[in-house]
């Protein structure tokens, strides 16, 4: 201790001359960081309704809840997150774990409210005065939470592929199913999409839980056409997901295809268990394509006898004769048949109803009569020319190749048309030439412009791929034809424009510029409609119609109380549509089934 | 070991070892020390009793936070127990931060990038220049002289805005996250630190001048609550405590991590063990956390990844194992034990605050015979955060 411990702490007088350092009005004066964690802001055009943000919520800080003025629609839940600040610790967790971005915070944090429940607010909805903040916590990419990039479908290369019909996608492998498996959040906003509504991130749960039996029973709950869907499946709901804002959105389809793909065709039997006791009820169902074994799978496990009727010599409809071998393989088909037939489903193969049986039969021997013929008629151009021998439908082209019927492939062919069924039978008949001759001379005309093709953009890239020549915005308008009667090849012209200012159908083409595509063949792949003669006059007359169509309502019935209708004949256009559809039908049939029970 | 404290006076024993403490005799009496007494850090109580102004036991009493942060993270994913973890010692949260984020990548072995280190390394100096900050004032204001806590105070905020430009948050700063750390430092930010740190340098002058330099501060502080060095391994005494006791403890030099090991700088101590010579080790480790942020600013990669690669968070599964990842905060060694199970949650965890080995068993001890006037003092300059007690 010394004198100066004494003086020394008078120096702190020399503070009397110094200004206060407090900030008299800190909450007018002082604005938060550029990047403080302040108040919610969301974005109600990006914002999808997800939840996502409410799930990562430690606090329980977020509702979901309806918002007026915001209807649900595909890929939007049309719930808006609604945060309680008597609960959010500002982490910013619901920031960084945004699947849209919507969600950011100002720099704001001044709010003064004498009412405590106003505190608990719909950012975006209920107005406040930093929804235009410039300021505030960012996240940026790489902090996104969940990963954006598809795991890559291994697939075999162009070359490996074009000379044969083997499956081109390979599956994924455990360890890629569980890495985008992975990806999911689980939000369900594709369930509402797919028109089977499958449970969709429940099976993406097993694939991670590495449980495929789960998945399998999952699978089996909602669609008896896994290994189908799981492969060509048109997946809406992909575009649905939520993970496509910030990324590829989650392969679904392939994760569907790997979980029935992981488990053997004995313990998936296993698992789906036996049909219910017979009830002594009778259904005809003519047609075995997916809507037709859908509904005979579901009233098979109540105990109903169901018959199908079927015109070819085997069971799936399209996806048999019309869908090439390379994207669904016939043994993996021949799978999802085999788990229906084992239900105790009878099909009758190489049975036309309307030329070996009659309509008026089914409906006397059965309790019920479901069609789903689905539509394996070629619809024409009817340009000069097109009925020459070598002008041919796309529909019965593929049946011809299914049935393996000799084709003579043409040096070169041109096909008209733009969407899938178009790109479906140029590949196949390229692998043809190209097994027969040695090279591909196929040329594809569409009346669209490149950026509204009909087909999957993977379509056209695989098209183009295997040298398949695309052309767009060609509208057909001859078949040329030799003085010999020999066939040279189709006359376009120019697309200008598609359709009226009504949206009608009504094409204006560039008449000077005009092309000759070569070709021996021309192959018209421009939409198929219902062979419907099987009704016969009396029942076709009796029936309700909608624009050629048989008139069904919301259960798949039609106007005659005996006779339902589903799939492609009456609705379409892909498999889990038709799937859907004979869901419908054997729910309502079962129900009057057990009506007339109830009242007998 | 089993302690036998000095008591040759009062109280005497009885036949079967405890203290005869006969309250209705009034030689004694019962004075209870918080827990909103000013002279406890937070939520805290001790249960003295006295004989005349000689204290001859003393109690801790906690529980007053009804948490359980441990308890609690076992129900949350591992990235919900993120924002959680701060909570557990306000004061100098970061470590909580730190430690959790550390024995998470360990666990689920992730790379983080080098710059977050650095990052991390600088939040982790800055978080213990506002802790000693307020143990300052604290210390002072124990022994009446309320002056210094307005002057560190002062600093301490202006800290808190360098912790909000770069963090986004002046106290919870959520900042270190499994992974890396949220963002870089924004543009400018070390010319702001710097002028910062001189206002810190300048205050810590005054602090010198008239906590330090002072006959009072000097009368009440030196020789009182002296920590025998032979105590600090069976009490688990670390940080400034042991090194005013001349044993220099630092898990900064002991078991680098992060980026000290690249940091030239060598373990404050001092070698007295009593309150001033803890103090006053204190104020020096503040001016080498000045020096170690200096060191960092120059020396970090200027730009680069902050963030790794996450799987998704939302079901993000670690696989069985464990770890214990420790630091030195300002208190001492503070430590996270991680127990994974294979599952979405964590099945363990224990967080391991140097405030609970100094604040109960040791404090017991120091206590007795001490001067009632001198109990808050006492407790203070052990450095006590009740949150990370009760955790
Ligand atoms: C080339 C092509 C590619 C396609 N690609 C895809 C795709 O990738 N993804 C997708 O989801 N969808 C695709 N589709 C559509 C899909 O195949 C159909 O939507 C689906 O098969 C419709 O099912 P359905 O049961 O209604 O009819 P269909 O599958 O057409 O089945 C109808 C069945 O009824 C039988 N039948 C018809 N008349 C009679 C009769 N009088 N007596 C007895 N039996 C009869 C037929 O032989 C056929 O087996 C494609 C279609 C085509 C043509
Ligand atoms: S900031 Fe954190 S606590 Fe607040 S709503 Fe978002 S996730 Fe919940
Ligand atoms: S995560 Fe984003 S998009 Fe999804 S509901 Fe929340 S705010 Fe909306
Ligand atoms: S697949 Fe996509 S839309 Fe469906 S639950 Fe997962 S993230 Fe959501």
């Amino acid at each position: 201790m010394s004198i100066r411990d004494v003086l020394s702490p008078f120096t702190a007088w020399k503070n009397l001359f110094r200004d206060p350092v407090t900030i008299a009005d800190p909450l007018n004066e002082r604005p938060g960081a550029a990047r403080y964690r302040g108040f919610h802001k969301n974005d109600m055009d990006k914002c999808i309704g997800c939840g996502t943000c409410e799930t990562i919520c430690q606090n329980g800080a977020i509702d979901m809840l309806p918002v007026s003025g915001v209807p649900a629609k595909l890929g939007d839940s049309g719930l808006r997150p609604r945060i309680d600040y008597g609960r959010c610790c500002w982490c910013a967790l619901c920031v960084d774990v945004c699947m849209t971005g919507s969600l950011t915070m100002s720099n704001e944090y001044k709010w003064v409210e004498s009412n405590p429940d106003l505190f608990r607010f719909t950012p975006g909805v209920d107005k406040k005065h930093w929804d235009n903040a410039e300021l505030g916590y960012q996240r940026h990419a790489e902090k996104h939470l969940t990963p954006g990039e598809r795991v890559e479908m291994p697939e075999l290369e162009p070359a490996a592929r074009i000379g044969s019909f083997t499956e081109i996608v390979d599956g994924y492998s455990i360890e890629q199913a569980k890495l985008e498996a992975d990806r999911c959040v689980s939000c369900g906003l594709c369930i509402a999409t797919c028109p089977a509504h499958m449970a969709i991130p429940d099976y993406i749960k097993a694939v991670r839980d590495g449980d495929y039996e789960r998945g399998v029973q999952l699978l089996y709950e909602t669609n008896p056409f896994s290994q189908v869907c799981g492969r060509v499946c048109t997946h809406r709901c992909e575009d649905s997901c939520a993970a496509r804002h910030e990324g590829d959105p989650i392969a679904i389809r392939w994760l569907k295809r790997h979980i029935i793909d992981q488990v053997p065709q004995e313990k998936v039997l296993e698992l789906i268990g036996k049909p219910a006791a017979p009830t002594g009820k009778k259904v005809a169902i003519i047609g075995a394509g997916p809507a037709g074994l859908t509904a005979a799978f579901d009233l098979a496990r109540k105990g109903h006898a169901v018959t199908v009727f079927e015109a070819q010599a085997a069971a799936g409809g399209m996806t048999r004769y019309g869908i090439p071998e390379y994207r669904l393989p016939y043994d993996a088909l021949d799978k999802d048949i085999a788990v229906i037939t084992a239900m105790g489903v009878d099909i009758q193969y190489n049975q036309r109803v309307g030329t070996d049986i009659a309509m008026q039969q089914l409906q006397s021997d059965y309790d019920a009569v479901m069609l789903a013929i689905g539509l394996h008629q070629g619809r024409s151009t009817r340009i000069p020319g097109s009925d020459h021998p070598q002008v041919r439908k796309a529909v019965d082209l593929l049946r011809q190749i299914t049935t393996g019927e000799k084709i003579e492939a043409p040096k070169s062919m041109v096909v008209i048309g733009g969407g899938n069924v178009a790109m479906d039978i140029a590949r196949s008949m390229a692998r043809l030439q190209l097994q027969q001759h040695g090279e591909i001379r196929v040329t594809l005309t569409a009346l669209e412009d490149k950026a509204h093709f009909l087909a999957d953009p993977v379509e056209i890239k695989e098209s183009l791929e295997e040298q398949i020549n695309i052309l767009d915005s060609r509208g057909p308008q001859a078949c040329v034809i030799d003085d010999s009667g020999k066939l040279l090849g189709l006359k376009t012209w120019k697309v200008l424009s598609i359709f009226d200012a009504e949206r009608r159908f009504a094409p204006q083409y560039d008449e000077s510029d005009e092309q000759i595509h070569e070709g021996e063949m021309v192959v018209e792949a421009i939409g198929q409609m219902a062979d419907v003669s099987l009704l016969g006059n009396e029942l076709t007359e009796k029936l309700e119609w909608n624009r050629g169509r048989i008139q069904i309502d919301s259960n798949g019935r039609t106007s005659e109380n005996w006779l339902w209708s589903a799939g492609d004949c009456v609705k379409g256009p892909d498999v889990i549509n038709a799937v859907a559809d004979g869901h419908r039908v054997a729910i309502s049939i079962d129900s009057v089934f057990t009506q007339q029970e109830a009242k007998s | 070991m089993a302690y036998q404290p000095d008591r040759s006076q009062y109280p005497q024993k009885k036949a079967d070892g405890t203290l005869d403490i006969d309250l209705a005799s009034g030689k004694y009496l019962k004075l209870w020390q918080g827990p909103q007494h000013p002279g406890i850090t937070g939520n805290m109580a001790i249960e003295l009793t006295v004989c005349g102004d000689e204290v001859v036991e003393g109690k801790t009493h906690v529980g007053y936070l009804h948490r359980g942060f441990e308890k609690l993270m076992e129900r949350r994913t591992f990235m919900q127990c993120f924002p959680i973890v701060c909570r557990i010692c306000v004061p100098e949260p970061d470590f909580n931060e730190y430690c959790y984020a550390a024995a998470v990548e360990e666990l689920a072995g992730l790379e983080v990038p080098e710059l977050a280190h650095w990052i991390r390394t600088l939040i982790l100096e800055m978080g213990r220049i506002n802790s000693y900050l307020m143990y300052l004032g604290g210390q002072a204001g124990a022994f009446g002289q309320g002056v210094i806590g307005q002057w560190t105070t002062y600093v301490r905020d202006l800290m808190l805005d360098r912790f909000e430009e770069l963090t986004g948050a002046r106290i919870y700063h959520m900042f270190i996250i499994p992974g890396g750390v949220r963002d870089n430092l924004p543009e400018g930010f070390a010319a702001r630190m710097e002028t910062t740190l001189q206002e810190i340098e300048s205050t810590l002058g005054d602090v010198e001048r008239v906590m330090f330099h002072n006959a009072v501060f000097k009368k009440r502080a030196v020789g009182v609550g002296i920590i025998a060095p032979e105590l600090l391994d069976s009490y688990g005494i670390t940080g400034p405590n042991a090194r005013a006791a001349g044993v220099a403890k630092d898990v900064r030099k002991d078991q680098p991590y992060l980026v000290y090991p690249e940091l030239d700088f060598e373990a404050v101590t001092g070698k007295d063990s009593d309150i001033y010579t803890r103090a006053d080790v204190r104020r020096r480790d503040l001016l080498l956390s000045i020096d170690l942020i200096r060191q960092i600013l120059v020396k970090m990669p200027k730009s680069g990844a902050v963030m790794t690669k996450l799987p998704n968070v939302l079901h993000w599964k670690i696989p069985r194992g464990e770890t214990y990842i420790r630091g030195e905060c300002s208190r001492g060694e503070y430590g996270y034990y991680l127990v994974t199970d294979g599952s979405g949650y964590p099945r363990r965890v224990n967080v391991r605050g140097p405030s609970y080995t100094h604040s109960i068993a040791l404090f017991e001890r120091l206590v007795v015979n001490a001067n009632i006037s001198d109990v808050a003092a006492l407790l203070v300059s052990l450095h006590t955060y009740p949150p990370e007690i009760e955790r």
